[in-house]
């Protein structure tokens, strides 16, 4: 391993991430861009560190977390078995692959309403759409993974005279691995979005609907101590499960 | 043509679900195949419905310019230099995955209600995803095009047009089949909240409503649509021959 | 250890052909009549132009599929599925990218039930002598492609096979590391007592290390000339400025030759099987 903290190329994004933040701080402060419209990052920090002591939107964003891993959980393991299958009924598989292919496509947030209808304005509904939303990346992911196996694996798996279940469980599973991780990752990546714009658009509860609350009430502080809230964690759980992608991509390359 | 039977069978096995959970869930939910049809044909005999759909068309298409000449020129731009991109990629993935609803007071506050905000709305789904795609397919060009393009003699004019158009073009096509269904995502979702006009406006006020029949037929409309649009990218991307 | 090639026969095929059902409903004839004997001990090695079924006879004798006619004996015994005491080594990398190479090496005797202590005394007699002990806790990726190669060996080898078949084990390696990963194959050879059977593409590879070598023709794949090489039990690469060598290759050239032309000009899509 590197024993570097940071590469060349990691202390420039490092400059170039606090030098913007600057700049905008300083555009803020002169008065270039009005306070009414934008907030100095300084005192976006200064109200995410106020929201997060007196802990007064605590249950929102437990809300919220609740939601996004229920959702990245349900997408990860049904998405993972509908994968499975999809591989193993090659018919089936010719015949979907052009709805896989072209489902991103779909604005899947219009049909958002429906499940509101269906499920009242709840947690169900929100999760309902973002299941939806991260659902297909999960069974993309697994098809990948599973087609990718060497074939010359499954010849060794022969040679050991292995069962098609020990061979799954020894010799698939961990081989196709690093695609399934890719897919838990786009799994979480779309539940965030999926959760947080439900929210947003319509519910009672969550960060979303308390940055929408925010800002139909002219409360600018608390609406960007929130935003700041999301952008770091959304940008911190995608950096961690990115940089555990990467070291299990590298493991596999041949 | 097995491929188009099997394209059938999708839609018609779509349709069969599509009915099955009607009766299962009924007519406050959902509205049957052929309801949400009649009404969508009712729907597109209006000038109302037509109004909206312009205004949509109008906004998307600003958006897309904007999100496929200004996310190639930037990815040009990031991937020509080796140090740029590998400075660039993580900030701009991270940006990706951003919910970017969140901010969208930000472009409220800072372009007002109306068309400028659902275009820069739609751009900022639409613009990182090209950027990234074209920046990568600059950066991968492999160093033995460069060479032979060098042994041949050609001026950068021709290496732009010869080499490296021919060489990304493939993964540009991928970025702005990307970027085209997000910046449309991106204009629907801002006509939700801030827009008194256009095909999500139509969606939310129904919703006010429980006008399920008019939320049906606008969105089976819209999915029509970006489907459509996206075969024809997928079909163009066929066509180059690589 | 040691015993020298003795007369009795190992492997044993009679009349063996494979045929193929394409996609068309046409049959391909791939490969026979074959008849071959293999003697206990004896290296054996096998050329023939690409496409001629070397591997599909390889994959008979391993029992990952069955001849369309004829029967293969191993021990005496006819092969039905993956016999018992035969190992293989394929060209393709077929180390497990998320084990160690000690666990890597180890995973065959884990599977058959091999207690801990015994585990670990063959497994580090294997490392060891494939020249892997300073790459036991690494994993594959952090490895070379002939390193690669080692790992399956050694993963194959501490079984203790009774006949070792290999794939074109060294196809995708450098000269110089072929030649090298010859000798050590020649080593385990010699140490081990196994009879091999050695797929090639490369003529000074099978000249060099087998006692045997068996010529192809294109497809449908016979052997068509047998040479013997007649080479000591102990040899190295060093053998390769021997007169003798040159003779063997030449007739091997002279042989394979006519048959690659044919394969060449006769080639039709799908030919390389």
């Amino acid at each position: 391993m590197n024993r570097r903290i940071l590469s060349r190329e990691g202390w420039i994004r490092l400059a170039v991430i606090v030098a913007s933040t600057a700049a905008f701080e300083a555009l803020c402060r002169a008065g270039f861009i009005p306070r009414t419209a934008v907030l100095p990052p300084s005192e976006m920090a200064t109200s995410l560190w106020h929201i997060l002591r007196t802990g007064e939107y605590n249950k929102d964003i437990l809300s919220t977390l609740q939601n996004v891993v229920a959702s990245a959980a349900l997408s990860v393991t049904f998405g993972f078995a509908f994968g499975v299958v999809l591989h193993a009924l090659p018919r089936l598989r010719a015949t979907v692959e052009p709805l896989l292919a072209s489902y991103y496509a779909i604005p899947t947030f219009m049909f958002y309403p429906v499940f509101i209808v269906v499920f009242g304005v709840s947690s169900r509904a929100i999760i309902a759409i973002a299941v939806l939303l991260s659902i297909v990346a999960m069974i993309a992911s697994t098809l990948t993974g599973l087609d990718r196996i060497p074939r010359v694996l499954r010849k060794t798996a022969l040679i050991y005279r292995m069962s098609t279940p020990k061979r799954a469980v020894l010799i698939d599973f961990p081989a196709a691995a690093p695609h399934l991780f890719t897919g838990i990752k786009l799994a979480f990546a779309y539940a965030f979005i999926g959760v947080i714009a439900s929210e947003f658009i319509l519910s009672g509860q969550g960060i979303g609907y308390a940055i929408a609350y925010a800002y139909n009430n002219f409360d600018n502080r608390n609406m960007y101590g929130l935003m700041l809230l999301v952008i770091l964690l959304a940008t911190a759980a995608n950096t961690a499960l990115d940089t555990i992608d990467r070291r299990l991509q590298n493991r596999s390359r041949r | 043509m097995k491929r188009t039977g099997d394209s059938l069978l999708l839609i018609l096995g779509i349709l069969v679900l599509w009915q099955v959970l009607y009766w299962l869930a009924g007519d406050i939910a959902l509205t049957s195949p052929t309801g949400t049809a009649e009404h969508l044909w009712k729907l597109l005999g209006t000038a109302r419905f037509w109004g909206h759909a312009a205004e949509t068309a109008r906004a998307f298409a600003f958006a897309v310019a904007i999100s496929l000449v200004g996310g190639v020129a930037l990815g040009v731009l990031l991937g020509l230099n080796r140090t740029s991109g590998v400075v660039s990629e993580p900030i701009l993935i991270a940006l990706y995955s951003l919910p970017k609803v969140t901010l969208y007071p930000l472009v409220l506050l800072c372009f007002g209600l109306g068309m400028s905000a659902k275009v820069a709305f739609g751009a900022m789904h639409g613009l990182i995803p090209v950027t990234i795609f074209t920046m990568k397919a600059i950066m991968q060009i492999k160093p033995v095009f460069w060479r032979t393009a060098h042994v041949m003699r050609l001026t950068p004019r021709q290496m732009a047009f010869t080499i490296a158009l021919p060489a990304v073009l493939p993964e540009v096509i991928v970025g702005a089949r990307l970027g085209f269904s997000l910046t449309l995502l991106g204009v629907l979702i801002g006509e939700m909240f801030a827009s008194q006009r256009g095909l999500g406006f139509m969606i939310m006020s129904a919703m006010g409503l429980g006008d399920m029949a008019t939320i049906m037929a606008v969105a089976v409309f819209l999915s029509v649509f970006a489907i459509a649009a996206n075969a024809l990218l997928m079909w163009l991307d066929r066509a180059i021959p690589r | 250890m040691t015993e020298p090639a003795g007369n009795d026969v190992h492997v044993r095929l009679t009349g063996v052909t494979r045929a193929f059902e394409l996609s068309s409903g046409a049959k391909l004839h791939a490969l026979g009549p074959i008849d071959l004997d293999i003697r206990r001990g004896e290296f054996f090695g096998v050329v023939g132009p690409s496409g001629c079924g070397k591997s599909t006879l390889l994959d008979i004798l391993a029992g990952l599929s069955s001849p369309t006619q004829g029967t293969v004996l191993f021990e005496g015994k006819p092969i039905n599925g993956v016999p018992d005491g035969v190992g293989v080594v394929f060209q393709e990398d077929a180390s497990f990218s998320w084990l160690s190479v000690h666990d890597n090496v180890a995973f065959g005797l884990r599977r058959n039930g091999v207690d801990a202590a015994e585990v670990s005394r063959r497994v580090d007699y294997a490392i060891g002598f494939m020249g892997l002990r300073d790459f036991a806790n690494a994993y594959p990726a952090q490895l070379s492609g002939g390193m690669r190669q080692r790992v399956c060996i050694a993963r194959t080898l501490v079984l203790q096979p009774r006949l070792i078949l290999l794939d074109e084990p060294f196809g995708a390696l450098d000269q110089q590391t072929r030649l090298l990963m010859g000798e050590e194959l020649l080593r385990l050879w010699r140490e081990t007592g196994a009879t091999v059977m050695l797929i090639t593409h490369a003529l000074d590879e099978a000249a060099m290390l087998s006692d045997r070598v068996g010529v192809m023709s294109a497809r449908p794949g016979k052997f068509i000339d047998f040479i013997n090489t007649e080479w000591p039990r102990e040899r190295d690469s060093r053998i390769v400025s021997d007169p003798r060598f040159g003779a063997i290759t030449s007739r091997l050239w002279d042989k394979l030759r006519v048959e690659s032309l044919k394969s060449m000009g006769t080639a039709s899509p799908g030919a390389s099987a």
